[in-house]
């Protein structure tokens, strides 16, 4: 019922005050709203809170009451646009798309957690436990931002959306940090207006079947003729009408709009075979009625490299987005662990001491807009990246994914971050 | 004095007799009901066979068989499938009901902030009944407090924010909660929406109807799923950058233009039963149009379409279900996102699931139904041929 | 003083030039319109500045690409190198087909229960009245789930599929009775869907298609000829038995003549399913099943209330006449009725038709759900709910003048 106590509560309160026009058609008032809007931020962090609190609550009354209702030294701000507007106007113009997603770490500090996509389902990665708290490895990710942020691991909202809404939300600014097993592709970094901070699960796409019913199919060259589960409206989709034709093999599609409904599907029979990345494989796997009945077959037919998305145009919290899955990969190489990061704190080790911000005079985690002691708050917060991986999905937990191409390089894997110096 | 010598002539007066087996009781009964001709007789049998094939598992699935409580999917689920129950059990699963119920209810509202919507169901209850029982008094009162006040206190409780109330997203709701969230609150906005749209399109003036007569032949011929996928989908694009609005608000938009154009062609029915005479009437008595749509006619052609209100009512109760589809979790949407629970997933627990919410939306619809028949009689003033 | 008077008068002028109801609807007129404008223009004007920040050029060149994906039901060939536009040719048709048998369906199903629900028979009464009850008050999509998880999911995976037949024996724990033989159809049921085998005709199969032709326009004939001759005459001819009789009968005549040109295709297990025959998917069998009960029971009521606001004097007169309880039903009750049941029917057929968008639920490939997944695949949200709303609108209309049309054919009967 209530427009969103966001910080476009804001604009949308300010688009219709009288004094602009009754419906403002110009689109440089938009962006210049913008514009100034991030100078404000600054400026008027606490005012901008008590305002929000107004605005979760005061959505019956009209805007010309709500004009009243805004604090004083706001009624100023609003009086500045006008005269702002106009010089801004024209420049404006070009910087509007940048202008709406900047600064979003301080919108995060304003509003005292961070806004984070997950999905809605799934088991392992993101999906809500019985006590409604939300888990997982993605989960992990957005609870070590906010460590990062707040030192506190709890100060995250998740939003859990679907394939399809994904992209909207954090393009519109409902969420500020996707961490929901999306793959990094060329066009959603260019064209949908994202950045990829890094890849924390290198995945791939493949078919499980019931062995049970299913005994002498090994490989999915041998699904010729097999009714295929597979959720409809994403690359999966594409990658098995391809694998198919390029195999010459036919298949029958059984596509869905939700997971549940593919897994529901999938799990009553209807499908001989359902195909996602591998890890969602794994993850499903758990929640059909007899999980060992089912295998993962050996082919990947696609590269899938999943990671958490941010807005384009806002550098800084782009940075503390990668530097925080860096952080927790490099804990591990450097085997900081949720349990021993107190000691390691006095660690003698320079390389410990950097990363977890003990040398004298670190300027590292404030250059990054953030305290120094944020690895520590990371790993306190949610442990490294391999023990996030064995807890969610690795062998601590009920998928037993094997690490894989997720192992770290030194072992063989793909995970390898950059130093923290 | 005559003597009484005929044998053949009855000295006395027979005592009434039974009526013929099968002309009394039970035997009657079953012959005029189930066996008065030979086809009758052939089509109760077969109805008896229907009955005989489908009553005796039902009533074992539902009750007999059925798990009523239970700590996981291992008390619904046969041996082979990994759970407690012989092979070749089949039963209803309530145990999944019970253990889910407040979730079915409420959705993920925070647990600890449960309560504020406890109380708001118990206002609600508590305002509703006196007001649909006729025989108490304060019916206007009642009325202003249940649409004018409670709304908003309603608000305040379920969203928060103020008062030191948390703020509960609408993210977090779901369950029961929402399917009368969401059908309230559209048929409130829809009832004023759909009378001034039923004004519009019997409007004198050419451009008012035509506006109104688009919007609601457009609304109604298609279906709520494009509306609500519009309402999701495209709302945030036809918005300046930057605004966005709730989903929960979107769905309420979608649902509120749907109904508000069904809700005009109900009001419009009830416009156009009103005789002539009474619009004369009021234009000789000099009354303006509002005047005279507000004494004369609105009063009567709402209360002659008091049954189509409930129809469209029941029918949005019901369409409510299809906000699913742009996932959130009404009722139906919150049980079916279960059925995926690992930890209560079984061959009985769908069917379980959507016969539970089967028989809440039945209850409502049903109860709705029936008060609405109850209301039709009792506002009858006799105008009916 | 006669300044102030004429100052007076003006004012007056003025004043009934407000309060004119013609003046002041155009100037209501007016605004409203400009408001509209206002408000279009401010929409449009933020939709192409959304749509340039997003990246999408409008317009409905995207249906022309590859649509990449496949579809498990469709009426017309279709692969993943197709064309987005015939992706929605196939929704399109895809809910045609439901709509339309769904329609028949509930037609006959919502005519048996609602005069079944007027039977003298107490049980068959009661039976009616709890299925219209039942399935009136729960919601479309639920009954879609009941039939799609409750009652197809359930049925026996491919390799034991129900094989659909009539035995001529059965078991007994005491041994078995009858002969060993089970008479297929060649049909079988599982948790894939109905498999039926195909009918696969040869050369000479032309005959056939044209004796039906032929057998259809000679009852029409037949019709007229005895409508003629009763009315005239009053002389009965048994029209029906007639035309049954040509209608099976010539195509049967030619059937032979062209030496037997048909060939059937069985339905054959291999590794994953029944492949061969002809094939209805479970997603269609579901919504098709749930459409038409659900809305039968809507029907049934439209049927009784249309038969119960037929005078009950028409009723008794045509008992009177001699007429059995059936054909005074067919004879005099029906075709009265049906000119109350024909406008709430209409709006019926217009909801079935709507209510098949819910296969998006269960993943029957109909506009909506093609739609959707372009949508999701191309982002071009505008144009697809565009499209949705043209067609829907578009059969609203078609089936509304049609049945306007047989409302119109009906009314004449009235005399």
């Amino acid at each position: 019922m209530a427009i969103r106590p966001s910080k476009w509560s804001f604009s949308v309160e300010n688009f219709q005050t009288p004094a602009d026009s009754v419906i403002p058609l110009d689109l440089t008032k938009i962006i210049a709203f913008d514009a100034v809007r991030e100078r404000e931020h600054g400026s008027s962090a606490a005012c901008e809170a008590t305002f929000r609190k107004w605005a979760g609550t005061a959505l019956l009354l009209s805007h010309e009451k709500n004009r009243d209702l805004i604090p004083n030294n706001r009624k100023g701000l609003v009086g500045m646009k006008h005269t702002v507007k106009v010089i801004l106007g024209a420049a404006a113009l070009g910087m509007a798309a940048s202008a709406a997603s900047a600064a979003t770490l301080d919108d995060v500090k304003a509003k005292g957690f961070v806004q984070c996509g997950v999905n809605t389902a799934l088991a392992g990665f993101s999906a809500p436990n019985d006590k409604g708290e939300w888990t997982g490895f993605d989960v992990d990710l957005c609870r070590a931002v906010a460590a990062a942020i707040f030192g506190d691991p709890t100060k995250v909202k998740f939003t859990p959306t679907n394939a399809k809404e994904r992209f909207t939300a954090l393009q519109s600014g409902e969420i500020d940090l996707l961490s929901r097993n999306t793959t990094w592709t060329l066009s959603r970094d260019t064209s949908l207006g994202f950045n990829f901070a890094g890849v924390n699960y290198y995945d791939g796409q493949g078919f499980m079947i019931n062995a049970k019913k299913l005994p002498g199919v090994n490989s999915a060259l041998q699904l010729s003729g097999a009714s295929i589960c597979v959720q409809t409206g994403t690359t999966t989709e594409l990658n098995l009408a391809d694998y198919f034709k390029a195999n010459n093999l036919e298949y029958n599609p059984v596509v869905f709009e939700k997971l549940e409904e593919v897994n529901a599907a999938y799990d009553s029979g209807r499908c001989d075979a359902y195909t996602t990345d591998q890890s969602g494989l794994y993850s499903i796997r758990l929640t059909l009625a007899a999980p060992d009945d089912h295998v993962v077959l050996p082919e990947i037919i696609s590269k899938e490299p999943l990671g958490p998305a941010v807005r384009q145009g806002d550098d800084q919290w782009m940075d503390i987005v990668k530097w925080t899955l860096y952080a927790m990969v490099l804990a591990e190489e450097a085997g900081i662990t949720q349990a021993n990061v107190e000691e390691m704190k006095n660690s003698p080790n320079p390389d410990i001491k950097r990363i977890l911000g003990q040398e004298a005079d670190s300027k590292l985690g404030t250059d990054l807009g953030l305290s120094n002691d944020w690895v520590v708050n990371i790993i306190k917060g949610v442990g490294n990246y391999g023990e996030s991986f064995e807890r969610n999905i690795g062998q601590g937990s009920p998928l037993k994914i094997a690490r894989g191409l997720n192992a770290l390089w030194t072992k063989g894997g793909l995970q390898y971050a950059m130093p923290i110096r | 004095m005559q003597e009484h010598d005929l044998s053949y002539v009855r000295a006395e007066m027979v005592n009434a007799q039974a009526a013929p087996l099968g002309e009394r009781g039970l035997v009657r009964w079953l012959r005029i009901n189930l066996f008065a001709t030979p086809a009758d007789t052939v089509m109760t049998v077969i109805g008896l066979i229907v009955l005989a094939l489908v009553l005796p598992p039902l009533i074992n699935w539902l009750f007999i068989s059925a798990q009523w409580t239970g700590p996981d999917r291992s008390v619904c689920a046969t041996v082979s499938q990994g759970g407690a129950q012989p092979d070749g059990w089949s039963g209803a699963c309530w145990a999944f009901v019970n253990a889910k119920f407040e979730q079915f209810m409420v959705g993920r509202y925070t647990i600890s902030e449960r309560w504020r919507v406890w109380l708001v169901a118990i206002m609600f209850v508590a305002l509703l009944v006196p007001l649909m029982i006729p025989r108490i008094p304060y019916k206007g009162l009642n009325a202003i407090v249940l649409f004018g006040v409670f709304p908003i206190i309603a608000f305040v409780l379920l969203v928060g924010g103020v008062f030191g109330l948390p703020y509960v997203e609408t993210q977090l709701w779901g369950g029961l909660m929402v399917t009368l969230v969401l059908s309230f609150v559209g048929i409130a906005v829809s009832l004023p929406l759909g009378i001034v749209l039923a004004l519009g399109r019997r409007s004198k003036l050419p451009v008012v109807k035509m506006v109104c007569v688009i919007f609601i032949e457009a609304i109604r011929g298609v279906p709520l799923v494009t509306v609500l996928f519009m309402a999701s989908v495209m709302l945030p694009l036809f918005l300046p950058a930057g605004m966005t609005f709730d989903k929960f608000l979107r769905a309420l938009i979608g649902v509120a233009m749907f109904a508000s154009a069904y809700m005009a062609e109900v009001i419009r029915g009830g416009l156009q039963a009103i005789p002539k005479g009474q619009y004369e009437g009021a234009d000789s008595l000099g009354l303006s149009y509002w005047q005279k749509t507000g004494l004369i006619i609105l009063p009567q052609a709402l209360k002659l379409v008091i049954p189509g209100i409930v129809n469209t009512f029941i029918g949005l109760f019901k369409d409510t279900s299809l906000v699913y589809i742009i996932g959130m979790f009404d009722l139906l949407g919150i049980v079916r996102q279960n059925f995926a629970d690992a930890a209560w997933a079984s061959a009985q627990t769908p069917m379980s699931g959507l016969v539970f919410s089967g028989f809440v939306f039945w209850l409502f619809c049903f109860g709705m139904s029936r008060y609405s028949i109850y209301m039709e009689r009792r506002l009858d003033t006799g105008h009916k041929r | 003083m006669a300044s102030q008077d004429v100052a007076g008068r003006a004012d007056s002028s003025l004043a009934s030039y407000f309060n004119d109801p013609k003046i002041r609807g155009i100037v209501y007129q007016v605004l409203l319109f400009v408001a509209l404008v206002f408000f279009i223009y401010w929409v449009v004007g933020n939709t192409v500045e959304n749509l340039r920040r997003s990246n999408i050029s409008s317009g409905f060149a995207f249906l022309n690409g590859r649509s990449g994906f496949d579809i498990s039901q469709s009426l017309i060939s279709f692969s993943s190198d197709s064309r987005y536009s015939r992706a929605l040719v196939v929704g399109l048709l895809n809910t045609l087909l439901v709509a339309g048998v769904g329609i028949v369906t509930a037609s006959i199903i919502g005519f048996i229960v609602g005069i079944g629900r007027l039977s003298r028979n107490w049980l068959i009464r009661k039976l009616c009245m709890v299925y219209v009850e039942v399935f009136r008050n729960i919601p479309p999509l639920l009954v879609i789930f009941f039939w799609y998880f409750g009652v197809i999911s359930v049925l026996p995976a491919p390799r034991d599929s129900i094989a659909l037949g009539i035995p001529l024996g059965f078991e007994t724990s005491y041994g078995f009775y009858g002969l060993d033989y089970f008479l297929s159809f060649g049909s079988y049921l599982n948790n894939r869907g109905f498999f039926l085998p195909k009918t696969m005709w040869g050369e000479g199969a032309w005959l056939i298609a044209a004796a039906i032709v032929v057998a259809i326009a000679m009852v029409w004939f037949v019709a007229r000829k005895a409508r003629q001759r009763q009315e005239a005459t009053g002389q009965q001819f048994p029209v029906f038995w007639t035309s049954v009789a040509l209608i099976i009968g010539l195509p049967l005549l030619a059937f032979a003549l062209a030496g037997f040109p048909l060939t059937l295709e069985f339905p054959t297990a291999s590794t994953f399913n029944l492949v061969g025959g002809f094939q209805v998917k479970p997603e269609f069998l579901a919504l098709y099943l749930a459409l038409s009960f659900y809305t039968a029971a809507f029907i049934a009521e439209i049927v009784r209330a249309g038969i119960l606001g037929v005078n009950k004097g028409q009723t008794e007169a045509s008992y009177a006449l001699g007429l059995r309880s059936g054909q005074a039903l067919r004879l005099v009750i029906i075709p009265q009725a049906m000119r109350i049941i024909i406008p709430p029917l209409t709006s019926q057929y217009l909801n079935l038709t709507k209510n098949s968008s819910l296969a998006i639920a269960i993943g029957y490939p109909d506009l909506v759900a093609i739609g959707g997944t372009i949508l999701n695949q191309t982002g071009q949200s505008i144009e697809i709910v565009a499209i949705w709303m043209v067609v829907y609108l578009g059969l609203s209309l078609a089936t509304s003048a049609f049945m306007n049309w047989f409302n119109a054919k009906m009314a004449l009967v009235e005399r």
